[in-house]
Order: structure tokens, then C-alpha cells, then sequence
């Protein structure tokens, strides 16, 4: 609270001119009298790598809740892919979130079916021929690594290949916007890094991406867009940010030398 | 693809809750052998209190001095009452003939005629049949019963006897109707409570579906399906056994004893369809309690 006394640097550079993918214009959440998101604005444009950082209870979940539709703003208009997400009909919301990835921190993998069942059966459930399995997720498999590893279940694999699987479940779509909360919260720097680099690599392949994190290594050494939410606010949003806000980090390089 | 994937989910999820599974299964089962039972003894039962109604006649005895003037004005006596709808003469001679026939010796030891005439009423409905009674022979202030001619004794009637069987297949119909329902709603909340505890198990399943995109009936289907599976199971265990029971007790039983074939009650491929979509009903209803409670998508 007395930390944050800077104003919002909201810092709108070279932004390209395609359409915004998610749009928040003045988004307000109120649980009861907690607020959790408050007066949110901000564009992201498609292709972007963000990252929201902020603490816990920052207000973080929250946007990515209200993204897909799992909440309802108490006030303000939420666009993705220039539609007004408060027009979506309850019966509309499934096909909405099929083209949402989305990662988690506990990667919630089904545990009884092996690597290649998990990628498939988001596949499935979306009423996927049997021909577009066998031909999709293999692919995936090849990208995030795990072509060794198809017929391994959950509790055979590592922290970091179990979320490798949870990113290919969420990208077998090739879905335009990806949403990960926490993804490298359960991993060793090591782990994180190749997790990462396995998001910036569906980045690049034109997938917006969103990462909530508290990962400050990771951002620092990304220099992507960063948004930092403060008590369900955003107080910063740079284009190359840091984890931290400019002068913490420059007192902290000066600690370190 | 679809079918096949919602068979292959609810069949996985019988197997892995094998016990609540087969609970829920159990009590179909019991509910419908109740009903495959109950449901031909009630119709034959009432078949058969039927057909005693339909019976119920009033006896007019005439005093056995009376003389053919007496039986002549009694019959246009009633001829005049209401609800009666036909009247058969029975004379003392002719009601001599049939009882000497069937018992021929105690009507030889007797020698005389000791018979009365006899006036058959028929009612045009049963519940009438007081009516007519108390218009011939109305009750006298002291509590007894006059008649309403001189040369009638007595007016009898068989009522007794039909209120006897009519109140006994009441308190069947409804013992077996409550019965049916108790086992109807816990054969429901067992179903439900496998939905639910199978629910419970695969909420990690759910919430993934959810997350990638699944419909809301996606998601419903293999639970709709593994209680009607359940249902269908015991549904067509419970036809079976019948069938077994029906073939091993009944058959032999019923060339011997008329009354067990009652032409009332059901054919047995129809008693088994309605068995069968009764199981299939329970099963939904339980699984549908417990999708519209527990599984918020």
C-alpha cells in the first residue's frame, strides 16, 4: 500500500495496429465488498507476450477468471477478439473458451490417462474426429518435447515435463490467445526457463499469450510487456518491463554489485 | 465418435465405483421384482372382487305359506322399485330341484318341501344394492328390520361377503403402492448418491472438460448414461428372474389352480417392457437429482 505511490506508467509503445485481441475498459470485480480487479484498462494486441505480475490477492486470478468468462465484471466491458464478452450467451461460453489455452500452476492433468490421452481428450471433448487426433497431437507432442514420452502417465514424469503436457493440452487447438497463471509456480528455475521458452516459442507462432507470475528471474531476463497489478489495480504496464519497477531493480543491481 | 466416447466414460466409471455401483443396481433390481409381482396380483385380486360385484344380488324370501296372488303382487312390487334392473322367480319347487341335486340325501330324509320362494334382484349397480334393500325392508325405529309386504319374510343380501373382499384388495392396493413408492424413492436417492459419489471422483475430469471447451451436455451425457446403464441392469436382471420364477412356480402351478390364471393380469412381455422403462425412469430421475445438485457447469 505505501509501496506503490507512484502513479500508473501506462505505457502504450509500439503497439502495432492490428486488432486488439483482449480488451479490458474500465473492468471493476467486487466480491461482496472486497474488490478483486478495479477499474482495469489496458489493450493487448495480438502476437503480445505479457506478463501480470503483482502479489498474491493483486488481482491477478481474477483477470484471468473474468477472461474466460468464469466470473462476471460488476462493471466495465471486457473485448476479446473485438466481442463483447458480456453478450455471450451462457450456452456460447464452451465455444468461446475452446479458443482460450489455458495453464496452471497444479497443471491439472488427469492422472489415470497417459501423456497422448491427456493432449487428446481436450481434443475429444471438443468433439474432434478420431482422424484430427491422431493427426494433431502427435504434432504438439513433437513441439513441447514429449514425443518419448506418450504413453507415460502423469506420475511418471517430472514437474516440468507434466506441465510440458499441460502446455500442449492447451495449445493443441493452436488457440489465438493463451492464458497461463503461474506456470513455473510448482518449478525449479531450470524447469522454468525450458517452460518459458516453450511459451515464447507458441508466441511466435502468432498465439497471444498471458502470464500471470511471480517468476521475477523470468521477467527480468524476458523484457516483455509487463502489467503489475497492486490490490486490484494496475499500477504499471511497460512495454520491456522488469519484475519490479525500474528504481527497485536498479537498487537492487546496485546490491548486487 | 460421440456415442462411443460417453459409453466408454460411464462403463469406467461403473467399474471404478464397482460397489456403490452395484448397490444402486441392487435396489432397481428388488423395486422392480416388488413391482413384476405385485403388479399381476393386484390386477387379478381386483379382477376378482370384480366379478363378485358384478355377482352381488339381493334375495327376496317370501313367507312359505304364500300363495301365487302374494308372489304376483310382490313382483309388480318390485318391478316398481328403483335401481332394481331384473327380477328372476325362483319357486319353491324349482329351488327344491337344485338343492335336492346337491345334496340328495339330507333332501331325502326330509320329505317336505321346506323351501320358500324366491325373488333374485339384480341391482343396476352394485353400491345400489342398499337402496333397494331399504325400500323393501326399511329399518324400524327399535333397530330391527319390517318389510314393506306381508308375505315377505326376509330380505338378504350378499353384501357382507363382497365388502370383505372389496376391503381386503384395498389394503393390497395400497400396501403394495406404498411399498412401490418407498422402494421407488430409494432406489432414486440410490442412484443419485452413485451419480453423486462418481461425480465426486471425476470433478478433476469435469473441470477439465470445462476448461477446454466442453458443452454442458458433453459433460452430462456419460453420468445420464451410467445411471441408466445401472437402471437397465437391474431392470433386466428383475425381467429375467421373473421370467425364471414365472416358468419354475407359476406355469406348473396354474394348470392346476384356475384362479392363479387369471385372464385379468398382464402378459408377461408387456409386464417386462413396463418393468424395464420403469427401471430406466428411476435410473434418470436419480442421476438427473444429483447432475442438477452437484455438477454446476
Amino acid at each position: 500500500m505505501a509501496t506503490v505511490e507512484a502513479d500508473p506508467r501506462v505505457l502504450a509503445a509500439a503497439r502495432s495496429s492490428a486488432p486488439a485481441v483482449v480488451e479490458f475498459r474500465g473492468v471493476s470485480k467486487r466480491y461482496g465488498t472486497d474488490v478483486g480487479l478495479f477499474d482495469a484498462t489496458f489493450t493487448v494486441g495480438r502476437g503480445e507476450f505479457v506478463f501480470l505480475v503483482g502479489a498474491t490477492g493483486s488481482g491477478k486470478s481474477t483477470l484471468m477468471r473474468l477472461l474466460l468468462k468464469e466470473l462476471e465484471p460488476t462493471a466495465g466491458a471486457i473485448r476479446v477478439a473485438g466481442r463483447d464478452l458480456s453478450e455471450l450467451t451462457r450456452r456460447r461460453v464452451p465455444y468461446y473458451r475452446r479458443n482460450i489455452g489455458m495453464v496452471f500452476q497444479d497443471f491439472k492433468l488427469l492422472p489415470n490417462r497417459t501423456v497422448y490421452d491427456n493432449v487428446a481428450y481436450a481434443l475429444q471433448v471438443t468433439g474432434h474426429s478420431r482422424r484430427e487426433i491422431r493427426e494433431k497431437v502427435p504434432d504438439v507432442l513433437r513441439l513441447t518435447g514429449l514425443s518419448l514420452k506418450l504413453h507415460h502417465y502423469p506420475d511418471q514424469l517430472s514437474g516440468g515435463e507434466q506441465q510440458r503436457v499441460s502446455v500442449a493440452r492447451a495449445f493443441v487447438n493452436h488457440p489465438p490467445l493463451l492464458l497461463a497463471d503461474e506456470p513455473t509456480g510448482n518449478l525449479d528455475p531450470e524447469t522454468s526457463i525450458g517452460i518459458m521458452q516453450l511459451l515464447y516459442r507458441i508466441n511466435r507462432t502468432g498465439s497471444t499469450v498471458i502470464v500471470a507470475t511471480h517468476d521475477s528471474a523470468m521477467v527480468d531476463r524476458m523484457r516483455r510487456r509487463v502489467i503489475e497489478l497492486h490490490t486490484g489495480r494496475i499500477v504499471r504496464d511497460e512495454a520491456t518491463g522488469l519484475y519490479a519497477p525500474q528504481t527497485t531493480a536498479e537498487f537492487r543491481a546496485l546490491l548486487e554489485d | 465418435m460421440g456415442l462411443a466416447f460417453f459409453v466408454r466414460e460411464s462403463l469406467r466409471s461403473i467399474q471404478r465405483n464397482a460397489i456403490p455401483s452395484f448397490a444402486a443396481m441392487a435396489s432397481v433390481l428388488v423395486t422392480l421384482l416388488v413391482l413384476g409381482v405385485f403388479i399381476p396380483v393386484v390386477q387379478a385380486t381386483t379382477g376378482a372382487a370384480n366379478e363378485v360385484r358384478s355377482k352381488v344380488m339381493l334375495d327376496v324370501y317370501m313367507k312359505t305359506d304364500a300363495r301365487p296372488a302374494d308372489d304376483e303382487r310382490v313382483r309388480a312390487l318390485l318391478g316398481r322399485t328403483d335401481h332394481v334392473r331384473k327380477v328372476e322367480f325362483v319357486s319353491k319347487q324349482q329351488a327344491y330341484e337344485h338343492e335336492r341335486k346337491r345334496n340328495p340325501e339330507a333332501y331325502a330324509l326330509l320329505g317336505s318341501n321346506p323351501l320358500p320362494d324366491t325373488f333374485r334382484v339384480t341391482p343396476d349397480r352394485p353400491e345400489n344394492i342398499g337402496r333397494i334393500r331399504n325400500a323393501l325392508s326399511p329399518d324400524t325405529p327399535s333397530g330391527g328390520r319390517t318389510v314393506v309386504d306381508p308375505a315377505i319374510d326376509e330380505v338378504k343380501n350378499r353384501k357382507d361377503e363382497t365388502d370383505k373382499i372389496l376391503s381386503a384388495t384395498r389394503v393390497v392396493k395400497v400396501m403394495t403402492g406404498v411399498l412401490a413408492a418407498l422402494l421407488i424413492l430409494a432406489s432414486v436417492l440410490l442412484v443419485s448418491n452413485t451419480i453423486r459419489l462418481s461425480l465426486f471422483a471425476r470433478r478433476r475430469e469435469v473441470e477439465v472438460m470445462k476448461l477446454v471447451g466442453a458443452t454442458d451436455w458433453f459433460i452430462r451425457w456419460p453420468f445420464v448414461l451410467e445411471g441408466v446403464f445401472l437402471g437397465a441392469l437391474g431392470g433386466v436382471l428383475a425381467v429375467l428372474l421373473l421370467a425364471v420364477g414365472k416358468i419354475a412356480l407359476l406355469d406348473p402351478l396354474e394348470r392346476d389352480f384356475a384362479l392363479l390364471s387369471a385372464p385379468q393380469t398382464v402378459s408377461f412381455a408387456v409386464l417386462g417392457l413396463v418393468l424395464m422403462l420403469a427401471a430406466i425412469g428411476v435410473a434418470a430421475a436419480g442421476s438427473g437429482l444429483s447432475l442438477r445438485r452437484f455438477l454446476r457447469v
